[in-house]
């Protein structure tokens, strides 16, 4: 579980957004501008907030009153970024293989193998990013994200940077992640047909702030 | 036409061995100082980037007095690297090797800034949510993608140091065997009658050392510049 309650002043732009998740897929919805990228930077510890407080699972990742702010790379918070941010000098691999490597972790070839068959990378796997399709390099970027087991994954407009065509061959990737990865999603979009197919529970944000939280229905209000 | 004396070949030796460790002791300061400067604010952060530079704007001479009245046998830090570590200077190839690298320094640095600054931040916060501290990002991530620019900058920094002149002579004179290093040995061969062709021995040398550096550099740039967008 997931509680957010955080404020924090971008320039003349004020966030203040506060909400909770629990397992399953919750998509942060709403406009380009909303704030919706701050609002998953500052769960993942790359933004810091200028009061409030952000737990998961009853562990305090941020928490201005007690001056708790625990740093990003010890959350253990996937993040798969708009634009996958591979590593441009790591094999996909490697890429794949960097957070169990970099935690200190014995390999496990069961999570390997299940990811890479989860998302279809086995072909590139000895490829380089910089030799990726825009889709193969989202889904390693799931990949890579998931296989430092987190405990949460946030997902920043993942299939934005994608054609129509590409958007559709990725989202039930996306399904099967929700499903059987059993990692709580954070999903961000502005899409309303995306968040219709990926979303357990929408968090409606506009202006900075959450003007609306609940079930799917919530969309067509 | 390359018939170089047994001195001469010392000399050349000596060039070598002086650029190649005033390049290599001088790179981890280099990585630091350039990092500081690419990725921190801080106060009297133009100071620190001027006073880096100072050695590629100042005369090279006053350079080498400075290092004089610093790291001579009788001057304060000079006196104290001898008495208690037993690093003596003046007058020895080391000397030689430290006026190098402080010349070849500014080089060095600006190389290796301008590849980390060319860097693209975002990737670090990457490394960073996928559980990376600062150390292991920075060796992961900064150092690889900024391997170009390292390489250049020991290329420059090689180079600089084998045609380090005037701060060289300065501090630790120009004695055969120790501190003659090849321009030292064409200043003196161009001083004394009759030593023209030795000289001139000595230059086709001097190019010929440069030039392999040259291409070796741009071989390793291309080389690391390939593994990373792919290929």
């Amino acid at each position: 579980m997931l509680t957010v309650d955080i404020e924090k002043k971008l320039g003349a732009f004020t966030l203040n957004a506060s909400f909770a998740s629990k397992s399953g897929a919750t998509v942060l919805f709403g406009p380009s501008g909303a704030g919706k990228t701050g609002v998953i930077n500052m769960i993942a510890g790359l933004l810091k907030p200028d009061r409030g407080r952000i737990a998961l699972d009853g562990e305090a990742l941020f928490d201005s009153a007690a001056r708790t702010d625990v740093p990003a790379w010890r959350r253990r918070i996937g993040y798969v970024f708009q634009e996958g941010r591979l590593f441009p000098h790591l094999s996909v691999r490697h890429n794949l293989d960097y957070g169990r490597w970099i935690g200190g972790h014995a390999a496990d070839a069961a999570a390997f193998s299940h990811a890479v068959e989860l998302l279809d990378i086995g072909g590139l796997l000895d490829r380089r990013p910089g030799k990726l399709s825009g889709g193969e390099r989202q889904r390693v970027a799931v990949g890579r994200a998931l296989l430092m087991r987190p405990r949460l994954l946030l997902l920043d407009e993942p299939l934005a940077s994608l054609d129509e065509a590409r958007k559709q061959e990725i989202l039930p990737y996306f399904e099967r992640l929700r499903d059987e990865a059993r990692v709580p999603l954070i999903y961000v979009s502005h899409d309303a047909g995306e968040v219709r197919r990926i979303a357990s529970r929408v968090v409606r944000i506009d202006d900075g702030k959450v003007v609306a939280a609940g079930a799917v229905e919530l969309l067509s209000a | 036409m390359l018939e170089l004396t047994p001195q001469e070949w010392t000399a050349v030796a000596l060039s070598l061995r002086v650029a190649a460790v005033s390049t290599v002791v001088a790179l981890p300061f280099g990585i630091a100082i350039a990092t500081l400067l690419a990725r921190k604010n801080f106060w009297g952060k133009s100071l620190v980037d001027a006073v880096v530079l100072l050695p590629l704007v100042l005369p090279p001479v006053v350079t080498g007095y400075l290092l004089l009245i610093t790291f001579g046998r009788r001057a304060p830090v000079g006196g104290f690297l001898a008495d208690h570590f037993g690093i003596v200077f003046s007058f020895r190839w080391t000397g030689a090797a430290l006026a190098c690298g402080i010349m070849a320094f500014p080089l060095m640095v600006r190389a290796i800034r301008l590849s980390i600054e060319a860097i693209d931040g975002r990737l670090e916060d990457a490394a960073a949510t996928l559980g990376a501290n600062r150390i292991w990002l920075f060796l992961t991530i900064t150092l690889p993608l900024a391997l170009p620019g390292i390489i250049a900058g020991m290329m420059l920094a090689f180079a600089r140091a084998l045609g380090e002149f005037g701060a060289t002579i300065t501090f630790v004179s120009n004695i055969p065997g120790e501190t003659q290093t090849i321009s030292a040995a064409i200043y003196t061969l161009t001083q004394v009658p009759g030593g023209d062709s030795a000289a001139l021995s000595l230059v086709i040398v001097a190019v010929i050392i440069s030039l392999a550096a040259l291409i070796a550099s741009e071989w390793l740039a291309r080389r690391a510049t390939a593994r990373l967008h792919g290929e």
